[in-house]
């Protein structure tokens, strides 16, 4: 592991990120460059196949032991005490309202799936090793906080049925994680063998398409923010440090390997922009998604992305 | 040739609250609907448009159903109830059909 300062500028040059920046600069522009949505969805799914696979195929190679139960339970735990703070810190240094405060902190208190992969990505272009299973806390750390964002404004809260649990416990991104992490798991490293030349070698050209669609849709995102108040979008820049502190305390608490801390931090750092706040809309319909969806998209996953990946997997590295 | 009045309810809603709508219209035995998914548009937040998303917030589908006059209020009443606290539109509209035993 080289300096911070080489990692800062390996991610930073790494095409991942500078067809990220190509998708900022065309948004800025006005570009009329579009990945349609149906091609956009259908990169996310694949994505999610491939490294809910290839986790599931990792445990299956290298074992599971009781480190995954406690690392689970912490995940749900984290993920669920974030919402709290990101609430406290809303309400004492904005003047947003409650329902707004609620539905922001239940997306900081989840996680960004694509923030995952993307420092995924890193690690394996560093070579640093990571538990496979470590897909499978993203997972348990999704819906949490939409259950803390509902106790924290209960008197705002819509009636939710079956029908709103279903689709927050059951949404597509979380069955195609968790079911390729299991199918991954059972067939193990043969059955990775067997489709690898679909999984594993077009991911990170496939990566660099999507995160070009990101730079997009993000760039959209930090037009759209320009309303936001200063204070909310600094907001947006400490929250993620905070979240990282505590994801980072809880990975060496629990015993993860380097390259798990520098995930487990990643995922505490990161903030919801598909999952939560498709629930927010159905159970918070007071909150404003033009404030949780520019603040989430278009400060923190950029920030993240650039600033904030290389900065875990130093610290992970130089504490470990 | 004759044709019939009718009510025409057109919910223009955002897409997670899509099945909802839909279970209200089966509740209520609308003989039938029609789901379209929106493009693009500009609100009172802003502009937007669907290319590049791959989340379900923003997106907005519009679902019409024909209903005789006299079901109007049945159909009305629980759709209010679920879409007042929402972004979008509803409108009814005065339409005319050729075979009024299909709704």
């Amino acid at each position: 592991m080289g300096s911070a300062l080489e990692l800062a500028v390996a991610n930073l040059t790494s095409p991942m990120i500078l067809f990220f920046v190509l998708g900022l600069l065309a948004a800025w522009a006005k570009s009329d460059l579009t990945i349609p949505e149906a091609i956009a969805k259908g990169l996310a799914i694949y994505l999610m196949l491939a490294i809910g696979f290839k986790g599931g195929a990792g445990v299956a190679e290298h074992g599971a032991d009781s480190t995954l139960l406690i690392a689970l339970i912490a995940g749900i735990v984290l993920s669920a005490i974030l919402p709290l703070i990101a609430f406290q810190a809303l309400t004492r240094t904005t003047s947003l309202p409650a329902v707004d405060a609620a539905a922001i902190a239940a997306c900081y208190g989840s996680i960004s799936i694509v923030t995952f992969l993307a420092a995924s990505q890193v690690l394996d272009t560093a070579g640093i090793p990571y538990e496979g299973y470590m897909v499978a806390i993203a997972a348990a750390m999704e819906t949490p906080p939409i259950m803390a964002a509902l106790w924290l404004n209960k008197k705002d809260t819509a009636s939710l049925d079956g029908t709103a649990f279903r689709e927050v416990f059951l949404n597509g991104s979380i069955v195609v994680l968790v079911g390729a992490f299991i199918i991954g798991w059972i067939t193990g490293g043969e059955g990775l063998k067997s489709i690898s030349a679909f999984i594993v070698d077009p991911f990170k050209g496939i990566l660099c398409l999507f995160l070009l669609d990101m730079g997009i849709v993000a760039g959209r995102g930090l037009r759209d923010g320009k309303n936001l108040s200063p204070s909310v979008i600094l907001f947006g820049l400490y929250m993620p440090l905070i979240g990282a502190t505590l994801g980072w305390a809880t990975a060496q608490v629990i015993g993860l390997s380097t390259g798990g801390v520098a995930l487990m931090t990643t995922l505490a750092a990161s903030a919801s922009y598909i999952a939560v706040p498709a629930a927010m809309r159905v159970a918070l319909p007071d909150a404003k998604p033009s404030i949780y969806l520019p603040l989430s998209l278009g400060i923190t996953f950029p920030f993240n992305l650039a600033i904030g990946i290389p900065l875990y997997i130093y610290v992970a590295s130089a504490f470990q | 040739m004759k044709t019939f009045p009718k009510k025409r309810i057109d919910i223009m809603v955002e897409a997670p609250l899509m099945n909802r709508v839909i279970r209200i219209l089966d509740e209520q035995n609308v003989s039938g609907y029609t789901v379209l998914p929106a493009l693009s548009g500009r609100g009172k937040d802003g502009a937007w448009h669907r290319d590049g998303q791959i989340g379900r917030v923003g997106a907005v589908v519009q679902i019409f159903c024909i209903v005789d006059e006299s079901r109007e209020r049945d159909v009305l009443e629980p759709l209010f109830r679920l879409v007042s606290r929402q972004i979008g539109i509803v409108t009814v509209s005065d339409v005319r059909v050729v075979r009024p035993e299909q709704f």
